[in-house]
């Protein structure tokens, strides 16, 4: 079977082997991806609970994390008709027999059904033990932020949540000098030049021709033409006015994506580590949620006792601090970081304030006002989380709490948060989706 | 063997290691190439091409016949995919394969699981799946295993070659898909789920059993659908809709027709539940269609893997005896080799059940050792078969068996001492204990031979339901019959769990009874 005809008669040699081997590993994901939200659209009631008690569990640094994820089996199982084994007689074969001999009999399982003559083989029962996966960090934070929504998308201060920002467009003839692209420069003075002589080689030929054809005066005149083309063809400049090309930049509406967080915390004696711990809970937890919303989020930490500082993550949380308690300066620090790092409209800006309530009277009205004046205006959201002490002996709502209920607007919220457990619920209620109003 | 119940109790007449391990050596005399065709455990598409050239020159020599053979290349992630949906490509949604995916792939990252070897598909041309991780020695065990081995008997076993269509599965299941997702967007997710969740848990009793089933064609799958949901549409008018029932009802109250009982359940379903919308119909259709194309599979696990596992075994070696591969190479197989065809004892933590690729590689190793080294006691058993080419005895117990007729008819004594299977019996006289009533002697033999086929036939380990009666009266209830055997019934939870899936599709009242042979009703089960 050397040669063969194929259709159009030609003859040609055979190509009877297929393709035998197709890559495929470049294939986009797909059936995989659609049968696993499936599961989790189905289960989502059990899987939310589990994720939510997995949170509790969890360290700060995991939270964002996927995981291992563990829901009970009933409902899970697809059942199958099968027989009864407490009923009738049968038969059956196994194999490894190292002692029996016919005759001989073994004490039979307690669990009913499967071969395993041994009661020792693990229950392989489905569907009433739990059922442990993976879940990705995407599906685990979607899980966790699923009805929850970002405080006051719609900025009406400021109308569109919009700014302008300069994006590439391409090359343009005028620019400012540092924007010259040399390069490029050159290339066209050669694109120029190859275009120019071209078009003169083509009338020198033409005129040489004329030139054959004529005759005296006609022919010097010729000459002097062609002579004078030809030094003009040598002296073509070499970089001209039109061959500039600079970078254009050219200006978009894009959304306003930048995102700054801004954590205060009164790290005064009275803050125990049970407070702390609290207070960063719900810090991480307003991270892990800005950074989905916005992709990058700035934190910026101020620690305050009777006076204010910016310091970084580890001082803020670890390096413990004494004196007395006043809210106002750390207050007055952050509006100063605010105008002159994060002014204008392309930032989004969020405050988290966390304290133990404990203040002075004067204190707490001025930092109220303070707020409601200069801080509101500026800030997406101003939400405060107050840790009462857990032994005291009265309940009654601590100063600054009291202080803050002069202020009134929709980008201000509060609660007071307990335990540990209280983290998650207090984050979803400030954060809850708004009602249309 | 021999020496058995005249032994005293005491004294065990077998030895700890029934067998020496082998160690592999070229088959002596036999013409070596100078080089091997590639050493070490890096491949190239380049190498697996030559590899396959020369598993067809030796496939082609020991006469094996094959669809021609895709190899597709893939990720783990991608086999992942695949072996949550039954190993198709293509398949329609659904949470379950979700779950299965879930938990597989739970198990792959914490190392509990491996991932599976191959995926073969039955379709002309053959699909086999290569794994990118695999090292060169797998990729050919698995090209000689599924590429060959597989497809070999796919497309000789008599089966395959009734009930399967091997060109028209992907297609059919590609018009299943969009089906499945237009009824989605046209009714929503949570009424399509529902009724394929129905459908899964009778899957098993969407079989024909005995009957060819039509042609899988997905432009006549088309054209029937259509063409009912426009006659649907066409007739459809609210105000005799009602009208048009009851004349109907009363039709049938007039001459009760003869009822035919039907094993067929889904399909049963789909003809005749009063309720059902058409689109409904045609899921449980779909699905009824998907489990008529694994069934052959269902029942051939034992001689399907064996017969594999035999012939990436033999083509191996052929490699090796030609010296196209290294002593390394055929050490690195013959380990994964090992684990495949491994065998727990009953008593271990590792047991769960019979290993089909163990008894199947087992009995098919022993039909060649039977042609080609007979022993006394294959005379006695296998007169035909002793010093036969077994080239053309392996080719016959492909094409005509399926698990419990090969057991039934190639379970050889050595094998059974080999694997050391033993007769269990649990009565209803005792419940407290289980009864030996056979080993692995001579006088065992038949009986555990017998049982163990028995063991792999269907009716054994999926109870069978007949429907029984289905009236078109008001009330229209259906019921359902469970011929009991050797006294045993159905377990009741599962009973009721499936008569729920039943009248979810059937929407009337639904009765299963369980009847023994003599038609006296024992025990009735209602949703």
């Amino acid at each position: 079977m050397p040669t063969t005809n194929n259709e159009g008669g030609v003859p040609g040699p055979v190509t009877a082997r297929l393709l035998r081997i197709v890559d495929r590993r470049g294939d986009p994901p797909g059936r995989g991806a659609v049968n696993r939200e499936r599961f989790i659209r189905r289960f989502k009631d059990d899987i939310k609970r589990a994720a939510d008690e997995e949170f509790g569990k969890r360290s700060i640094t995991d939270v964002g994390r996927g995981g291992r994820i563990s829901i009970p089996g009933r409902g899970l199982a697809e059942p199958r008709l099968t027989h009864d084994d407490d009923t009738g007689n049968r038969d059956f074969v196994l194999p490894g027999n190292r002692e029996y001999l016919p005759g001989d009999s073994v004490s039979r399982p307690r669990r009913s059904g499967g071969d395993g003559a041994d009661g020792d083989e693990p229950g392989s029962g489905e569907g009433t033990d739990s059922f442990a996966f993976a879940l990705s960090r995407e599906e685990f934070l979607s899980l966790f932020f699923d009805d929850l929504e970002l405080p006051n998308l719609e900025r009406t201060r400021f109308g569109e949540m919009s700014m302008q920002r300069m994006r590439r467009g391409g090359y343009s003839r005028e620019g400012l000098p540092t924007n010259l692209l040399p390069g490029m420069t050159v290339r066209m003075g050669i694109a120029r030049r190859i275009a120019l002589r071209g078009a003169m080689a083509e009338r020198i030929k033409e005129l040489e021709r004329e030139r054959e054809a004529a005759e005296g005066e006609a022919r010097s005149a010729l000459l002097v033409e062609i002579e004078r083309l030809r030094k003009r063809r040598e002296a073509l400049p070499f970089i001209e006015d039109v061959d500039r090309r600079y970078r254009s930049r050219v200006p978009t509406a894009a959304p306003a994506t930048r995102a700054v967080m801004l954590c205060l915390m009164d790290v005064s004696g009275s803050m125990d580590e049970r407070k702390k711990d609290l207070a960063k809970r719900f810090f991480a937890l307003l991270y892990l949620f800005l950074e989905r919303k916005y992709g990058h989020v700035d934190v910026i930490f101020v620690r305050h006792t009777e006076t204010a500082e910016e310091v970084d993550e580890e001082r803020f949380f670890n390096d413990p601090q004494t004196g007395g308690t006043l809210v106002y300066p750390a207050l007055e620090l952050a509006l100063r970081i605010i105008q002159t790092r994060f002014a204008g409209p392309d930032w989004n800006v969020y405050i988290a304030q966390a304290s133990d309530g404990d203040c002075t009277g004067e204190d707490g009205h001025k930092s109220a006002a303070f707020i409601g004046q200069e801080l509101l205006p500026l800030v997406r959201y101003f939400a405060y989380i107050d840790i009462p002490s857990s032994s005291g002996w009265f309940n009654r709502a601590s100063d600054l709490w009291q202080s803050y209920d002069a202020i009134e607007s929709p980008a201000f919220a509060r609660r007071a948060v307990h335990d540990r457990s209280d983290i998650w619920p207090v984050f979803r209620e400030l954060f809850a989706r708004k009602q249309a109003a | 063997m021999a020496n058995t119940e005249a032994d005293s109790g005491k004294q065990r007449p077998w030895p700890k290691l029934l067998t020496k391990p082998t160690v592999p050596m070229p088959r002596p005399g036999g013409v070596r190439r100078a080089e091997p065709i590639a050493t070490g455990s890096e491949w190239t598409l380049g190498t697996l091409e030559k590899f396959d050239r020369a598993i067809a020159a030796h496939a082609g020599r020991l006469g094996l016949d094959t669809y021609p053979i895709q190899y597709e290349l893939i990720t783990a992630s991608q086999m992942l995919d695949l072996c949550s949906t039954i190993g198709m490509p293509i398949h329609y949604a659904h949470w379950s394969f979700g779950k299965q995916l879930l938990s597989q792939e739970h198990g792959y990252r914490k190392g509990m699981t491996g991932l599976a070897y191959e995926i073969v598909i039955n379709t002309n041309p053959s699909i086999a799946y290569l794994m990118e991780t695999n090292t060169l020695a797998l990729q050919v065990l698995v090209m000689a295993h599924a590429g060959y081995g597989h497809n070999a008997f796919f497309k000789t076993n008599y089966l395959f070659r009734q009930f399967t269509q091997a060109d028209a599965i992907l297609d059919y299941l590609q018009f299943a898909r969009s089906f499945v997702q237009e009824c989605e967007q046209q009714y929503g997710w949570r009424e399509v789920e529902t009724v394929l969740d129905c459908c899964h848990a009778l899957a098993s009793y969407g079989v024909d059993r005995y009957r060819r089933p039509a042609r899988l064609s997905v432009k006549r799958e088309r054209a029937r659908l259509n063409e009912r949901l426009k006659f649907a549409e066409r007739h459809y008018n609210p105000n005799f809709a009602h009208l048009h029932l009851n004349e109907v009802a009363g039709a049938a109250a007039d001459a009760p027709a003869p009822f035919d009982p039907q094993e067929n359940l889904l399909y049963f379903i789909e003809k005749h539940a009063p309720k059902l919308q058409p689109w409904q119909r045609e899921l449980v259709r779909i699905v009824r269609k998907v489990s008529q194309y694994f069934y052959p599979q269902r029942l051939t696990k034992v001689a399907n893997e064996g017969a594999a596992t035999f012939w990436h075994y033999t083509l191996l070696n052929e490699l090796y005896d030609a010296g196209e591969v290294d002593d390394g190479f055929m050490l690195e197989w013959l380990g994964n080799h090992g684990d495949v065809v491994a065998q727990p004892p009953f008593d271990s933590r590792a047991y769960h059940g019979l290993n089909p690729y163990a008894l199947g590689f087992s009995i098919f190793r022993d039909i060649r050792r039977v042609c080609e080294e007979p022993t006394d006691e294959d005379r006695q058993w296998f007169p035909s078969l002793a010093g036969s080419p077994w080239q053309e005895a392996i080719q016959f117990a492909m094409t005509n068996f399926k698990d419990d007729s090969l057991i039934e008819q190639y379970l050889s004594p050595k094998v059974m001492r080999d694997m050391r299977l033993f007769l269990m019996h649990d009565g209803e006289d005792d419940r407290e204990h289980y009864h030996v009533r056979a080993i692995h002697n001579e006088a065992g033999y038949t009986q555990v031979r017998q049982t163990l086929a028995s063991q792999y036939r269907s009716e054994t380990y999926i109870p069978t339901i007949l429907v029984a009666r289905a009236s078109d009266d008001a009330e229209r209830a259906l019921l359902l019959q469970h011929r009991v055997e050797n006294g045993r019934m159905l377990e009741t939870q599962s009973a009721e769990t499936m008569l729920g899936y039943v009248k979810q599709l059937w929407k009337f009242d639904v009765v299963l009874e369980e009847v023994d042979s003599d038609g006296r009703r024992l025990k009735i089960h209602r949703t």
